[in-house]
């Protein structure tokens, strides 16, 4: 291995390990960062016997250093001499996990459960187990957080005498006094509940579950919601209905806002979870509940299933469910007061026009795409615009079409610029959609007018999307109807513009093909190197540089090249670089 | 289409709290989760004082269920009758408790907190907007103020009336009771939190028995305030109730305080939001100093640990603190954290912000400071000396400059010898350090080829790390960045007039210079 380098390599890594008691954190930084490096150089004897016992005792330093000690270690298995010696590493991961700053102790979990699998059975319980139950016990309440994340890793593998130790320290902290305790607990009761053996699971976690879910603070309950997924799938659909549902019952009723917002978050889950029957019994009318919530935050989150809950009913008597129970609700929540509310249920709706069929969709459905249409909420509109290929499938876009119209023009000119830009970004799919006689007749205005934006994003959106346009409709749509309005910019007073026309063209020439580039496009930007705008000259150079490959050698010799060669020589240095680039991409020299 | 101004449209970039005050409501309703089915009308009940006294105490009973009952503020037209009718009582309560005596009765303290707790524990709503700046944006107002008002102010006067008992309260007012007294604290609303105040301090005052555990969750709600949410309205509140606690703490200290100290109220200082409640926690950091000076050391140490890196506001803020804990440090725990202190704040009389070195140099203006740092010159002016001598040439602001001359002069004055030595050999240390640098730039290259013939085995440095630092200190960053790609993008709009920024536009510049 690496140790035998000799002295003079040792030399630096001596003041390497000085570096890592320097004043300056950004040097101790560096150094730890090299730790491997240092662990290389030293061999892993060294390693063992100097470098870990030297890292432990250093663990009082800044949380940005401790948090790369504490990455570095999870990787240091090889370097300490293989699985055989890695539980020389478990002291300083140790006191990281005691430390207050959570990133630093979420990391020593981290390599901790990794190191972990690296440990026989019998390093397992001779070494990584106590640590557990040290942490476990520890004082202050970060050991036992930390503690928390390591028992699933370490109980599938150890005695069953060990095992019900683990399971007993497991239960101590679901009722530790501290609530951030509870909350690491609680957040990892799931994970824990699928190692154990299916008696445990329904003599300990169910009760634990439980606890927590009714515990007096509500971040705590509400992560027992979390759990109730792994629970749930863990269970026979027999021991469901005694041992989870009266628990997800009340979560669903919480009085706090936050318990009732983890159930409409998870809700699609919990449902995947319980299966059909119980879905069909509770959590519909639950659902609906959470639909109709007093708090929009509730209301959004369930918004946000609707379609995943729907698709996921059980098909026999699926649209029966969602014509009695769900769309009434959603019906109400087109109209919402709160705009979170509407834009969440705009993202989803239109999914349910496949489920629903054409029928329904043209009956029910559609009233609502269209108030949604002409909401006064930009965000609720575009999202209807951007998930129109769903219902496109089903109906047909043409549908919509008299109220869509009115919605992409207002949108087009929303004085917000992302609004503008997300419409932007929409266009060849409904010019796609719409056929080019509508979209010539009612949205071409829009397009042109996008590429004198006054944002440089939205040109450019522009620009990208003429291509697109080009390449949907074909050269000849392009020479009659874009191709002339972008080069009559040419002209115009304000440089942006002016090389608009230029970027237009860079993105237009190879959709549009040679003819088109050399007779109509090449003159243009061939004139245009006269512009007094250096930005535009440059942008000339680059022009060329572009359309080059497109244009016949002879319209490249004999018009491209003379005004490259005048641009080298220009006043400007951009220019002149620009120019000459092209000159020896387009190999004119 | 919402309205948008003529001037809006126009530049686009009004400022965040214009454009948030367009949408923002005024008040806001408790999240009250199906508690109650519609109220049933209100209907008067005789005036207390009108009623015999026999009779008193079941009125004054009856007009505390009649209390009970929850109205719904948001909608200000419903109920106005029954509304008015329960506002008028709870005055009248308010009244009774505070102006008579002998009406606090054994019977009376279950119905009286029914009341309290009926009307004022409520799951706070979700912030309207998530992220509340307090300083910059108005708070949401608690709809229900004007009957939740009148219910703190009856559980204020029911606590300090002459005949309230501790010893029956205490069944009533308990740690659960406490616990959701707590919770709201968090309340957005600032009458609120100051009724809220006063009230856990009297019950901190008359509960002996609830001292500990009170202050085990504000601990608690502290400690998640650092580590889980960062978000707490009530901080500021509950620092300011804790202030006078320590104030009361028996010397010697116990553990349990110090550690309080050191594992929560330091940490405190790394929270995003510091200025909203630095001068309460800087209150409560010199409160224990000045009860137990030996902690003076760790609790340098501890501010120095979490020195802000990139918020300047906050450091200005820490360099406040610092000087207050030096307005009181005795002499011999002075010299203890000198050097690490004065390697601090001459890199804060190099900060770039002036700000920042303004605050640190107007050390030298404090006297109790200057006697300090003269007893141990020969000290501290080798630590400082560099610094100041290289702002003093550098510096571009020219009040700096100008403090920073001062603060020679001064330096020199105290040690006229010393600082002619540091004058001369200025030079070289300068280029000492330099080497010194060089030898590390050398030390790393020849790491780099270490590092590239043993390759295979040492792949696993190279992953990003998620950076701490982050955590630790302002993230202004990511809340400006949205605004500042909107100001990229129409910075090229400024443009449009001034054809000769030219050369300045290119997006890349390879020009062989």
């Amino acid at each position: 291995m690496a140790g035998a380098d000799g002295d003079d390599s040792l030399y630096p890594i001596a003041v390497l390990i000085d570096e890592l008691r320097n004043e300056d954190v950004q040097l101790r930084l560096n150094s730890i960062k090299k730790l491997s490096t240092i662990a290389l150089a030293l061999g892993v004897e060294r390693t063992r016997t100097e470098l870990l016992p030297f890292l432990t005792d250093t663990i009082y330093d800044e949380d940005e250093v401790l948090l790369a000690l504490a990455e570095q270690l999870g990787n240091f298995t090889m370097l300490v001499g293989g699985p055989e010696y890695v539980h020389c590493l478990l002291p300083p991961l140790e006191s990281l996990a005691t430390v207050e700053e959570t990133v630093v102790r979420d990391k020593a979990v981290e390599s901790l459960r990794k190191i972990s699998q690296e440990h026989s059975p019998v390093d397992l319980e001779v070494h990584f187990e106590p640590l557990v139950k040290r942490l476990a016990s520890g004082d202050w309440f970060t050991s036992r957080t930390s503690a928390c994340g390591l028992f699933s890793v370490c109980y599938p593998r150890v005695t069953s005498t060990v095992k019900a130790e683990i399971r007993q320290h497991f239960r101590t902290l679901c009722s530790d006094d501290t609530p951030m305790v509870r909350r690491a607990a609680a957040s990892k009761l799931g994970e824990f509940a699928k190692v154990l053996e299916l008696e445990y699971v329904k003599s300990d976690i169910i009760s634990l579950f439980t606890a927590l879910a009714s515990d007096e603070q509500d971040s705590v309950r509400l992560l027992a919601v979390e759990a109730c997924v792994s629970i749930a799938t863990l269970l026979p659909q027999e021991d469901l209905e005694t041992l989870v549902m009266p628990t997800l019952r009340q979560a669903a009723e919480d009085k706090s806002w936050r318990v009732r917002y983890m159930v409409a978050d998870k809700f699609s889950e919990l449902q995947k979870a319980v299966g059909p029957e119980i879905t069909k019994n509770d959590l519909v009318p639950a659902f609906q509940n959470l639909l109709k919530d007093c708090e929009a935050e509730v209301r959004a989150a369930a918004a946000n299933k609707v379609k995943e809950f729907c698709e996921n009913l059980p098909e026999d008597n699926r649209e029966q469910i969602i014509m009695t129970h769900i769309l009434p609700c959603v019906k109400e929540l087109v109209s919402d007061t709160n705009q979170h509310v509407k834009s969440a249920l705009a993202s989803v709706i239109m999914g349910l026009s496949t489920i629903l069929g054409k029928d329904n969709t043209i009956e029910h459905l559609l009233p609502l795409f269209l108030a949604q249409l002409k909401d006064e909420c930009p965000e609720v509109r575009l999202n209807i615009i951007s998930n129109l290929d769903c219902v496109n499938e089903v109906i047909g876009i043409r549908q919509l079409s008299q109220s869509l119209l009115p919605a992409i023009v207002e949108l087009a000119e929303d004085a917000k610029w992302r609004v503008r830009l997300a419409i932007i970004e929409y266009m060849p799919l409904l010019a796609g959609q719409l056929g080019v006689e509508f979209f010539d007749e009612k949205l071409n205005t829009l397009c042109m007018a996008w590429l004198i934006d006054h944002v440089y994003a939205i040109r450019e959106a522009a620009t990208c999307n003429l291509m697109k346009l080009v390449e949907k409709f074909g050269a000849e749509w392009a020479q009659n109807t874009i191709v002339p309005k972008v080069l009559g910019m040419a002209n115009d007073p304000n440089y942006l513009h002016r090389m608009t026309t230029l970027f237009c063209i860079n993105a237009l020439s190879k959709a549009c093909g040679q003819e088109i580039t050399t007779k109509q496009m090449l003159p243009v930007v061939l004139k245009m190197s006269n512009d007094q705008v250096a930005n535009v000259r440059f942008n000339v150079a680059k022009s060329l540089q572009k359309i080059g490959p497109i244009l016949d050698s002879n319209a490249l010799q004999t018009e491209v090249k003379p005004v490259l060669e005048k641009l080298a020589s220009d006043t400007d240095m951009d220019v002149k670089y620009f120019a000459q680039e092209a000159i020896s991409v387009l190999a004119l020299a | 289409m919402s309205a948008i101004s003529a001037s809006e449209k126009v530049d686009g970039f009004t400022r965040k709290s214009m454009r948030k005050a367009q949408k923002q409501r005024k008040s806001q309703g408790s999240s009250q989760y199906r508690t109650h089915t519609a109220p049933v009308e209100l209907s008067p009940l005789p005036q207390l004082k009108d009623a015999p006294s026999t009779e008193q105490q079941e009125l004054f009973t009856q007009k505390l269920q009649q209390c009970c009952m929850l109205f719904d503020f948001l909608d200000s037209v419903t109920d106005l009758k029954s509304k008015e009718i329960k506002r008028a009582t709870l005055n009248e309560l308010v009244d009774y408790v505070s102006t008579n005596r002998g009406v606090l009765v054994e019977p009376a303290y279950p119905e009286i907190t029914n009341m309290i707790c009926t009307n004022i524990f409520r799951v706070l709503p979700p912030s309207e907007n998530p992220d509340f700046d307090p300083e910059e944006d108005e708070p949401t107002l608690e709809a229900a103020w004007p009957h939740i008002q009148l219910v703190y102010e009856f559980l204020l006067r029911f606590l300090e009336n002459p005949d309230f008992q501790p010893s029956i309260a205490k069944r009533y007012i308990d740690q659960k009771f406490v616990l959701q007294l707590l919770e709201l604290f968090d309340s957005e609303d600032p009458r609120e939190r100051d009724f809220l105040k006063t009230i856990l301090h009297r019950i901190y005052g008359k509960f002996l028995g609830l001292r500990a555990f009170i202050r085990k969750q504000i601990n608690n709600i502290f400690l998640r305030f650092i580590y889980e949410t960062e978000h707490f309205n009530g901080v500021a509140e509950l620092l300011e109730i804790l202030g006078s606690i320590i104030n009361g703490f028996a010397l010697p200290l116990k553990a349990e305080h110090k550690q309080f100290l050191m594992k929560v109220l330091i940490p405190l200082h790394t929270a995003k939001g510091l200025a909203l409640f630095h001068a309460q926690l800087a209150y409560c950091v010199v409160q224990f100093l000045e009860k137990d000076p030996t902690l003076t050391e760790p609790v340098i140490r501890g501010l120095l640990k979490f020195w802000p890196k990139t918020c300047s506001q906050k450091e200005v803020m820490f360099l406040g603190e610092i000087e207050e804990i030096l307005d009181v440090i005795e002499p011999t725990q002075f010299k203890k954290i000198q050097e690490p202190l004065f390697k601090q704040i001459s890199k804060c009389v190099t900060n770039p912000h002036f700000q920042v070195a303004e605050r640190a140099l107007y050390f030298w203006n404090n006297e109790y400071i200057l006697s300090l740092i003269e007893e141990n010159i020969d000290k501290i002016l080798p630590i400082m000396f560099g610094s100041l001598y290289r702002i003093s040439k550098e510096h571009w602001n020219p009040t700096i400059v100008a403090l920073v001359y001062n603060v020679l002069k001064t330096l020199m004055e105290m040690n006229c010898t010393l600082f002619d030595e540091l004058t001369s050999s200025y030079k070289a240390d300068r280029q000492r350090e330099k080497k010194k640098e060089q030898e590390r730039e050398e030390l790393w290259k020849k790491l780099e080829e270490l590092k590239l013939s043993d390759m295979p085995l040492v792949q696993n440095n190279s992953h990003g790390l998620p950076s701490v630092q982050n955590n630790n200190n302002n993230n202004n960053n990511s809340n400006s960045n949205h605004e500042d790609q909107e100001r990229s993008a129409a910075a090229v709009t400024a443009d449009d007039k001034d054809p000769d920024a030219t050369a300045a536009v290119s997006e890349s510049t390879p020009c062989a210079k």
